[in-house]
């Protein structure tokens, strides 16, 4: 059970970072859906909601999204669905149910680094980048290998590009976690290959999207991209599949959503 | 810390413990339909509307739901009713214990969609658990209910 | 009897609590609880098994709120256990309210009763304890001679001998066998074996375990508890306890499904202590985790099994043997295990030879128990899937295989000691599931373009109704004053509509509306006796006493009513509440109760009825599987299953589709999804919906139900039973299909995408 002494709602950004910083297990709130599942002890809950973060929008050839956007509001604007083939509402819509994303914010699943995310993973396959408080703006390939840091994840920024993107994944039950998810792009020539729940958090398959963008794409060489990523990112076991099976469906996933962005394309 | 609600349509100013969920304090004002059934924000039973989207009572912390619009089965009893005439009509309610975080979510599917598919309406209810009826008594009165075929 | 004019009996009636559930009315145990109940909380074992060397409670119970901390030196020293049975029990008596040894991750240490959660939790925090770890016992394979004995305490008692050897962590032994198997086999000309393991399952039904207790106005523990089985809390209680069962009253309320998990009592005694230490009302709820990690689960199994035939495909011999892990207590041990030949071994009766052995274990993790199936559903996996495999090597149609064998109206079967089949329609309930899914077009497989495979599978399967000599029911039904009726009955409705089938079965006889009928269940004060919702016994035992409950009160009433109208019994008959002659004059039933009741009448018409069979008629289900198997991931998406089911007469045709429906999807979870895993020392690591995934509305494809109805002569309207026999298809169906999709036979449940993944590449 988790347990929380005072809770604020700041009006000011600057506030919130201050109480933030203040104390060691001062904390800022997202959904808090994976509040109770711990035993937490909060000095100082920070509640971001008197923000206005809370919104998706088209500004300078970015999407803007606030961190306390839900992911049902990825799911269902419409920006986001006629993007990237609808890559990020196709991320989030095997994540539980309705309520629960309409209870979890985008700010606190990217913040949080989870391995398991699916949110992570498809905007990991645009160009995103996270803005922080104090850090600035980042881009998220960046953000995900720097330590933790007591910050605040204001907005997300993604290039508005003319990108082509799939996002497939694997699941047990459908509203399970992914055993692998995968997100595939490809922008003018650039393939990006991104592979999450491996069970570690997602990352970018760098030689293998290197790769594939020098190739012409025969189904020959988008298996050989697909086994090549595979071979350069980690993989491991935990209840839903061994590190061998994770790397086995990399293959076949990379490979299908290799196949269906490159038909995309056409 | 005091919190203001409109709880069904009615204005309240209720005591609430910083730490304190939605659904628990719901059930502690005598909302009983208000139901708990996992720690973990996945089962759907606590499903409530806060300014009419669904959400999970046990995920919202009461703190939060400050100045905001809260409504439960007690505040549509008449929506509830008629599409429990239904679910009823079907036995799938079955124990029932599901059954009003699940009417609440089927309301605010039918605000939200118009005419939509099975995929769509087993989407839009797939984050509302049930070990009783094994799902398909209930898209048949959902189906019903809604009019679509 | 039959259905043709019935006016409630076969009908789709709504369930009389229906309207009420569904809308949220408070009518659950803690929707009823005190305000002010004392919160009771448990401190839990962290170790698989350990003696407890010291426990220390002082700090704790200085905390300011705390009314009751109890440790194993504060319970009684009488064992005792918490399987809901009738008396005498077959399970062990292996439990203690709270002993010095732990054995299992979870196990009951030490109880809290705090004026809330929050204070009871802390002083939870400041108990210490020490303990003396042990090596533990968590593969039940080598349970078996462990060097570890899981119950070493000398006053183990069981009611009668049913095989247990403590020393071999056995708590059960079975042995039947009925012809010479292995001569047997030698005669046959193909022989097909495997070794098949069905996994733990958790209930997992939506209101976790809970109860709530109180002292009455005369001192008597009054217990409201979601349970299925209220006559046996209170035995239970009383013996864990140590009361007379006349000082305690148990009190279902509606309940938030049970599964067989609410058949052992995991919970009312803590609270039950609380309260008579304290002489206050006292709560109990276990959480999620707890429901998943300390109360009970399906018995997880090995069955070896083997089959023979000659070469027409007539099974000649069976043999299965079979180790259950049964956990750290034993509740359920013994029955399971031998309900997984009881339930299997009749569906087959060319054999010459049959045999069933096996041993129940006891290991160091979390007590297994009564579930849905009990026993047949692991054994239908492990005899049905053989058969499938027999089919294959004979070269025969699996449907085939089963058109030659199983058994038809009126023949006996080896172990049946002689007992004629009184009704099945299980030869249409194949031939109907074959035309459904399309088994003549789609066995046993086609490719897909997208380098997936669809294929069909199947199963059959039986369980009982009721349990022969055992099972009991009793009712009590009377007219009241105002010509009303009302029907007491200890049945216990879980959600499975009881309470509604039993009025619409009382309507029918009586002839009266059903709004006419008080029902009245589920309070031992006021009910008579009935073992509860369990054994797939209400429609068939609790239908047939209220069916002979009402007709003897329905012959009070012409009797009456010919009487006062002045005419002999012969020339009158009930209709539309009233008697009536003949020659057209007549009573209303309100003006009998009138007469009869009040004033000068001095006779309430009332009636009873208990009943029990010596016969337990099988109602049966053939199941039917479609899948899509991805040959590159091992995922197998299911698109359709088709059971039909032969449950005798449907007494409500929309109740017992959602049971069929809701049973065939438990099923598809135990097939695809459901898993109790454990970590290297033992600790439960599938102890949330996070990580024990039953199924959701994506997961279960289309289930579509048939019935195909038979009469059965011994029950209520010709019906039997429909509560579990549902649920035992889908696993061997399932597993079927994906064999005739990608060749890979998974014994282990559930079939995960790795496994079938892995298997594929080792073909």
């Amino acid at each position: 059970m988790f347990t929380l002494s005072d809770l604020v709602q700041p009006e000011k950004l600057e506030t919130a970072y201050q109480v933030l910083t203040n104390k060691r297990n001062n904390t800022i709130l997202g959904g808090c859906a994976f509040l109770k599942m711990g035993s937490k002890r909060i000095s100082t809950a920070i509640d971001l909601s008197n923000l206005n973060l809370n919104y998706i929008k088209e500004q300078d050839g970015f999407i803007e999204i606030g961190a306390m956007t839900s992911l049902r509001e990825l799911e269902t604007h419409i920006l986001l669905r006629e993007q990237f083939n609808g890559l990020l509402p196709k991320a989030v819509s095997s994540i539980i149910g309705v309520q629960f994303r309409n209870c979890v914010t985008v700010g606190a699943s990217v913040f949080a680094k989870y391995g398991f995310s699916d949110v992570i993973t498809a905007l990991l396959a645009l160009n995103t980048e996270v803005e922080l408080y104090k850090g600035g703006r980042m881009p998220l390939a960046d953000f995900l290998k720097q330590p933790k840091v007591k910050d605040i994840l204001v907005r997300l920024w993604i290039k508005l590009d003319t990108r082509q993107a799939t996002y497939l994944n694997l699941r047990k039950s459908a509203s399970d976690y992914s055993i692998l998810n995968v997100a595939v792009s490809k922008l003018d020539n650039q393939w990006t290959i991104v592979v999450g729940a491996r069970p570690r958090r997602a990352s970018i398959a760098i030689k293998a999207s290197a790769a594939l963008s020098q190739r012409s794409l025969s189904d020959a060489e988008m298996e050989e991209a697909a086994n090549q990523a595979a071979e350069e990112l980690a993989f491991g076991t935990n209840m839903r599949g061994t590190a061998e099976y994770r790397k086995a469906l990399c293959k076949v996933l990379v490979k299908r959503a290799i196949m269906e962005v490159a038909s995309e394309c056409k | 810390m005091q919190i203001t609600l409109t709880i069904n349509d009615k204005l309240v100013i209720w005591d609430v413990e910083k730490d304190e969920i939605l659904a628990d304090t719901l059930r502690s004002h005598g909302l009983l339909s208000v139901k708990k059934a996992c720690e973990t924000s996945c089962c759907g039973l606590c499903t409530v509307w806060v300014e009419d989207k669904s959400v999970l009572s046990c995920t919202t912390l009461s703190v939060r739901a400050h100045g905001k619009k809260i409504t439960t089965i007690e505040g549509v009893s008449k929506d509830a009713e008629d599409f429990a005439r239904v679910l009823t009509a079907e036995g799938s309610e079955q124990c029932g214990f599901c059954s009003p975080g699940f009417v609440m979510n089927v309301l605010a599917m039918k605000k939200e969609l118009v005419n939509p598919s099975d995929k769509e309406i087993i989407h839009y209810l797939t984050g509302n658990l049930c070990r009783c009826t094994g799902y398909m008594g209930q898209l048949r009165a959902v189906k019903t209910y809604l009019g679509v075929q | 009897m039959n259905k043709v004019g019935m006016k409630s009996v076969g009908h789709g009636i709504r369930k009389i609590d229906g309207m009420a559930i569904a809308t949220g009315k408070p009518v659950y145990t803690l929707d009823l609880a005190m305000s002010n109940a004392l919160v009771v909380k448990i401190l839990r074992s962290p170790h698989a098994f350990a003696k407890i060397t010291t426990i220390d409670t002082s700090t704790a119970e200085k905390v300011e709120g705390v009314e009751c901390i109890l440790t194993f030196k504060d319970v009684p020293k009488e064992r005792f256990t918490l399987a809901g049975q009738s008396y005498p029990e077959p399970s062990p008596y292996d439990r203690l309210i709270l002993d010095e040894i732990v054995r299992y991750v979870g196990d009951e240490v030490a109880i809290i009763a705090a004026v809330d959660e929050k204070t009871a939790l802390q002083a939870m925090k400041k108990i210490k304890v020490e303990y003396e770890v042990w090596e533990p016992v968590l593969d039940f394979e080598q349970a078996l001679g462990h060097a570890s004995v899981v119950h070493p305490e000398e006053d183990l008692h069981c009611n009668f001998d049913i095989g247990l050897q403590k020393e071999q962590n056995i708590a059960s032994s079975y042995n039947e066998e009925v012809g010479d198997v292995e001569e047997e086999l030698k005669r046959c000309s193909v022989i097909v074996e495997d070794v098949y393991y069905p996994q733990a399952q958790a209930h997992a039904m939506m209101e976790t375990y809970r109860a709530f207790t109180s002292l009455d106005h005369t001192g008597r523990l009054v217990v409201v508890s979601s349970t299925q089985v209220p006559f046996h809390i209170r035995r239970q209680l009383a013996r864990a306890l140590q009361l007379p069962a006349s000082k305690v009253r148990v009190i279902k309320p509606r309940i938030g499904g049970g599964f067989g998990g609410k058949q052992t009592g995991s919970l009312e005694a803590f609270a039950g202590m609380v309260t008579l230490k304290t002489g206050k009302p006292a709560m109990i709820i276990y959480d999620r985790k707890e429901t998943f990690s300390c109360t009970t689960s399906r018995h997880a199994m090995r069955l070896k099994t083997r089959v023979g035939a000659d070469q027409e495909g007539i099974i000649r011999a069976i043999d299965i043997q079979v180790l259950s892990d049964t956990g750290a207590y034993g509740e359920h041990a013994p029955t399971v295990l031998s309900c997984v030949g009881h339930y299997t071994l009749p569906l087959y009766n060319k054999t010459r030879a049959v045999r069933f052995t096996g041993n129940a274990v006891y290991t160091n993790k979390m007590p297994a128990g009564a579930f849905r199936g009990y026993g047949a559903t692991q054994g239908t996996f492990a005899l049905e899937c053989t058969v499938n495999k027999l089919a294959e090597k004979l070269g025969m149609d699996p449907t085939e295989v089963r058109l030659k064998n199983i058994s038809k109206v009126g023949e006996t079967f080896l172990t049946g000691q002689g007992v004629l089949l009184g009704s099945t329609t299980l030869e249409r309930c194949i031939e109907k599931g074959k035309e459904l899914i399309g088994w003549k077009e789609k066995f046993p497989s086609r490719k897909l373009e997208n380098s997936k495979v669809r294929a069909v599978g199947m199963a059959i399967t039986m369980q009982g109704s009721g349990i022969a000599n055992i099972g009991t029911a009793s009712v009590e039904l009377r007219l009241n004053d105002d010509g009303y009726f009302t029907l007491l009955s200890g049945a216990t409705d879980m959600g499975t509509g009881c309470d509604t089938i039993l009025t619409q079965m009382a309507s029918e006889v009586l002839e009266v509306p059903m709004n006419h009928i008080i029902f009245n269940a589920g309070d031992t004060d006021t009910a008579p006796y009935d073992p509860g919702s369990y054994a797939s016994s209400t429609t068939y035992l609790a239908g047939a006493a209220v069916v002979k409950a009402a007709e003897e009160l329905k012959s009070k009433i012409l009797e009456q009513g010919a009487k006062f109208l002045g005419v002999s019994v012969q020339d009158v008959e009930m209709e539309g509440l009233t008697v009536r002659t003949l020659a057209g004059e007549e009573m209303s039933l309100a003006k009998i109760a009138e007469l009869t009741v009040l004033g000068t009448g001095k006779l309430q018409l009332v009636s009873s009825a208990t009943h029990g069979m010596d016969i337990s008629p099988p109602p049966y289900v053939a199941g039917f599987a479609e899948v899509e198997v991805d040959q590159e991931t091992g995922k197998v998406e299911l698109i359709d299953y088709v059971a039909v089911v032969d449950c005798g007469t449907v007494i409500n045709p929309k109740l017992a589709r959602i049971q069929a429906e809701g049973g065939i999807a438990q099923g598809i979870g135990m097939a695809l999804y459901e898993e109790v895993i454990y970590n290297a020392v033992g600790k439960m690591a599938s102890n949330s919906f996070m990580q024990y995934k039953i199924p959701c509305r994506k997961d279960v494809g289309k289930v579509r139900i048939a019935f195909e109805e038979s009469f059965e002569p011994s029950g209520p309207f010709g019906a039997k039973s429909i509560g579990e026999v549902v649920a035992n298809t889908p696993p061997p169906a399932i597993v079927h299909a994906v064999y005739n999709a990608v060749g890979v036979r998974v014994n282990h449940l559930p079939i995960t995408p790795e496994k079938v993944f892995v298997g594929m590449q080792k073909l």
